[in-house]
């Protein structure tokens, strides 16, 4: 039995669609991530799985049962708030009693779990801190423990890394999931950031305009992109309209070759950085000026190379920095059928 | 639009704000809207049937319009010289950081809560008759100079207040801002800060008229015969005159006159609310620079001391000063009973301090319930304009007469099942009416602006909606509840317009002694009601510096 199933939750804000008609499982134990632009219903989403907001048409269902008319503070689901929303009048040890207190823990119990919870977050004896002194950091570990401490059969993430900065968010998100992993939570999330959504889930689930445009493993939807908003919206920018022949397709870059068993036909085509391979050498290929090149951040020690070429738009290339051309140079590019996906024709027409 | 923890989409929102609106709505419907409604009906309605020529019969009276112009234009000029002499320190307190900030702030703001009988007194032994600059050689002075002193005096605060309250927490990187594009000192605040402040100001003036145009007691005391405004008029009609009818028009006609105000204040204060970039008010204050700015400072500081701390001590001496020097003899003479009074004069303090209790309990349950479900997340447009209605019906007592409510009480309750005649009931009851919209005014912002999620993150840790209110909203409030009490308490220990009139003779209240006594010849009586006001004023210091330790900037729009 799914832990939670969505069947069909419709929610209107006025005469706009916030979720239209939303179908999700999340089995027990599972990790859930959903990715999507600011809009795009996914905080909704949650709000509905709450109780903060009652949908205006479909079922809401939590270990088999239906949550219809169920006031929030029955649903025994946690929600971890994207600004944390932590009490201000209590201290750090009265916030992680408070689910406790309300499930009517007794005193010890509670003193016990606090502590506990405490010390799995990594603030051991913090209960006496007044919340307003707290880092962010900190705080999100506090808003954490507070959540996991009634243990709710569902936690909730709202943006759970959003306000903090990028190399805390990226240890955090680790910490996250081996947490989750280690006691078992059922876990459902939302975020606009792409990479937390991939280190953090098991499944992710990408939403556009209130609806699944497609739901998969982190490499499958990395992999695969279902469709070009998608593909867009992970950061691609190679997208074209083509018409596939055989073993290759027909773009405003010339030919491309095409993975085999690719159906013939227009379509739109989705090449990735890695599949543009620039070369100084001539040859055979595109001819391409080089813009622009820029070092990604982090732990890659690739570059990433905007290719002005003789016919069609830009092309994004990726290539590791000792290869790379400088801006200005004349290069040939060729592509690799690896990277190119063929993409569906998006939610808009109801194919996923 | 969205609803809030528990309230399942809206039906059940809306049941639970009707519950809560309804304790409200029925003390007003019968301790406020049917008296009233009683004595109006009773001036206007004769012979089976109404009577609305009495309204042309009132108004082309030449003494009603002499009446209707006084009141008019001493409460325009009282606004205009209260703005005018506020504002530099409503700038000075909100922008100066010096030693004794606090102090003089609580100073400021000690006159907006002293009764309005107390004021008329201190204008009176400043100026008046018997006065100390009519001792020196001066002539007394009474009527409209008194009275427009003595309303800037008591209405100082509120500008200060209203408008340093905003100014305190203007971002001062806006003004800088303007002033790196290239403008001078002056064209950045004309443009900048000025168009910032103007609803605050707004606000504060139309809050300043609102008061003056119904005063009562400062008038009563310091108009003497010639000068009335609508509200003392009223009681002279129906006190002295029995005159009904024109009792009733007249405050019909103020009733309308305050709709009108309250009206405008309410858009105000909603564009105020939108005013955006405002920041911590702890963090703009600066140490004056320059001899300008000292200058500055030193010249609020003495109009201050002028304006608002000598009449003050005054009062005080003039309660001190007796037949033979400088003396008790005033306060020594209030535990005693001679022929007139029924009670000895000290026993009104007893008498003041049990109804303002009582008082003060009843606003704080009553404007409790009012601010909450004000508060409840909104749930529909109708719902949203219910909420309107209701918030601007709370406001109404403000205005309304409160010697048409005190009358309305004696002519109203006096009937099984509401037979409170002679009950002590009566006088916090009608005390608690003018003190809703305080704890009203005090309690909702606050509440306003605990954030909803905050909220929704008890909800969903397993607090039942009742629960929820208990756990975050009410820590949040507690102080803002603090100072809700404190104005109830000060303004019902000072309400004197509908008291004069239900207070039993046997049990006056502090301000309705006061009254008597100036009402009387006679030096020891004159001493007498200094000594009660300047008791009466202690008190109202007291709560008032209670106060200044638990209130903070945000709470209150007062």
């Amino acid at each position: 039995m799914a832990a939670l199933r969505l069947e069909a939750v419709t929610v209107r804000f006025g005469d706009r669609t916030a979720l239209d008609a939303v179908d999700l499982d999340v089995a027990e134990h599972e990790i859930v991530c959903v990715l999507g632009p600011s809009g795009s219903g996914k905080s909704t989403l949650l709000r509905a799985v709450a109780g903060l907001r009652e949908p205006d048409a479909g079922r809401v269902w939590l270990d088999g049962r239906d949550q219809r008319g169920v006031a929030p503070h029955r649903r025994g689901v946690g929600l971890m708030f994207q600004d944390h929303q932590l009490f201000p009048t209590r201290d750090v040890g009265g916030n992680v009693a408070f689910g406790p207190r309300m499930h009517k823990a007794s005193r010890e119990e509670t003193e016990r779990r606090v502590a506990e919870l405490l010390d799995l977050v990594g603030l051991p004896g913090a209960q006496r801190r007044p919340v307003t002194a707290l880092s962010g950091g900190e705080q999100q570990r506090v808003a954490l423990a507070r959540a996991l401490a009634p243990r709710p059969r569902l936690l909730m993430l709202d943006e759970p890394l959003g306000q903090l900065d990028r190399s805390l968010r990226e240890r955090l998100v680790i910490e996250l999931r081996q947490l989750f992993r280690r006691l078992g939570t059922t876990v459902l999330a939302v975020t606009h950031d792409q990479g937390e959504a991939f280190a953090l889930a098991d499944r992710v689930v990408v939403m556009d305009r209130g609806r699944i445009a497609q739901t998969g493993s982190p490499v499958e939807v990395w992999r695969r992109p279902a469709s070009e908003f998608v593909a867009r919206f992970l950061g691609f920018a190679n997208i074209v309209p083509a018409t596939v022949r055989g073993n290759t397709a027909d773009t405003p870059w010339g030919e491309v070759p095409v993975p085999p068993g690719t159906p013939s036909g227009p379509c739109t085509l989705l090449i990735r950085p890695a599949g543009v391979r620039p070369a100084e050498a001539p040859g055979r290929g595109l001819p391409c000026t080089v813009t622009a090149r820029t070092l990604r951040g982090g732990g890659f020690s690739e570059l990433s190379l905007l290719l002005d070429p003789a016919d069609g738009p830009a092309l994004e290339a990726s290539c590791p920095l000792r290869e790379a051309p400088e801006p200005g140079t004349t290069v040939t590019v060729t592509f690799d059928a690896d990277d190119v996906v063929v993409l569906g024709r998006g939610t808009e027409d109801g194919v996923a | 639009m969205r609803s809030g923890p528990g309230t399942g989409g809206g039906a059940r929102g809306t049941a639970v704000r009707l519950a809560l609106m309804a304790v409200p709505a029925a003390f007003l419907a019968l301790f406020f809207a049917y008296p009233v409604a009683a004595i109006t009906a009773r001036g206007l309605y004769a012979d089976g049937r109404w009577h609305p020529e009495r309204f042309a019969e009132v108004l082309t009276d030449p003494g009603i319009g002499g009446v209707l112009w006084f009141t008019l234009w001493q409460a325009a000029a009282s606004t205009a010289l209260t703005v005018l002499s506020a504002l530099p320190g409503a700038y000075v307190l909100a922008r100066y950081d010096f030693p004794g900030r606090r102090v003089v702030r609580a100073i400021v703001t000690v006159p907006f809560v002293l009764p309005t009988v107390v004021v008329g007194s201190a204008f009176l032994g400043l100026l008046g008759r018997g006065g100390l600059f009519h001792e020196w050689g001066t002539p007394p002075v009474t009527g409209p100079v008194a009275i427009l002193l003595a309303h800037v005096f008591f209405n100082y605060a509120v500008v200060v207040r209203v408008v340093g309250g905003l100014w305190a927490q203007l971002d001062p990187r806006q003004e800088e801002a303007a002033r790196m594009l290239g403008a001078s000192r002056l064209a950045a605040w004309r443009t900048v800060t000025l168009p910032a402040l103007a609803p605050a100001v707004a606000a504060a003036a139309l809050t300043v008229f609102l008061f003056t145009f119904t005063s009562f007691g400062v008038v009563q005391i310091l108009g003497g015969p010639r000068y009335a405004t609508l509200e003392v008029e009223i009681y002279r009609q129906t006190a002295h005159l029995l005159d009904l009818p024109t009792a009733a028009v007249l405050t019909l006609v103020q009733f309308a006159a305050v709709a009108a105000l309250l009206a405008c204040h309410a858009r105000t204060v909603r564009r105020h609310r939108g005013t955006r970039g405002l920041v911590d008010a702890a963090g703009t204050a600066r140490r004056p620079r320059g001899a300008r700015q000292w200058a500055l400072l030193v010249a609020v500081l003495c109009q201050i001391v002028v304006l608002l701390v000598v009449p003050l001590a005054v009062l005080v001496e003039r309660s001190l000063h007796g037949p033979d020097g400088y003396g008790l003899t005033h306060y020594r003479a209030l535990a005693s009973t001679d022929g007139t009074f029924a009670v000895a004069p000290q026993e009104a303090i007893g008498n003041s301090l049990a109804y303002a209790a009582v008082a003060t309990c009843i606003a704080l349950v009553i404007g409790g319930l009012a601010a909450v479900a004000l508060t409840l997340p909104e749930s529909g447009r109708r719902v949203g304009r219910l909420v309107r209605g209701f918030d601007a019906l709370l406001m109404l007592p403000l205005g309304t007469s409160a010697v048409t409510v005190g009358f309305g009480f004696l002519i109203a309750l006096d009937e099984p099942p509401l037979d409170l005649r002679s009950s002590w009931i009566l006088v916090p009851l009608a005390q608690a009416l003018v003190g809703v919209p305080f704890v009203v005014r005090t309690l909702l912002p606050v509440l306003r602006a605990v954030d909803d999620r905050l909220r929704e993150a008890a909800a969903v840790l397993g607090a039942s909606p009742a629960r929820v209110w208990r756990e975050v909203d009410l820590p949040l409030a507690r102080r803002a509840l603090l100072v809700a009490a404190g104005f109830a308490f000060a303004v019902s220990l000072g309400e004197f317009g509908a008291t004069v009139f239900i207070a039993r003779a046997d049990a006056p209240t502090l301000p309705v002694a006061v009254a008597r006594l100036l009402g009387r010849a006679g030096e020891s009586n004159y001493g007498q009601a200094m000594a009660l006001s300047t008791i009466l004023m202690l008190v109202c210091a007291a709560v008032l510096l209670a106060l200044e330790n638990v209130r903070t900037d945000r709470s209150g729009e007062l």
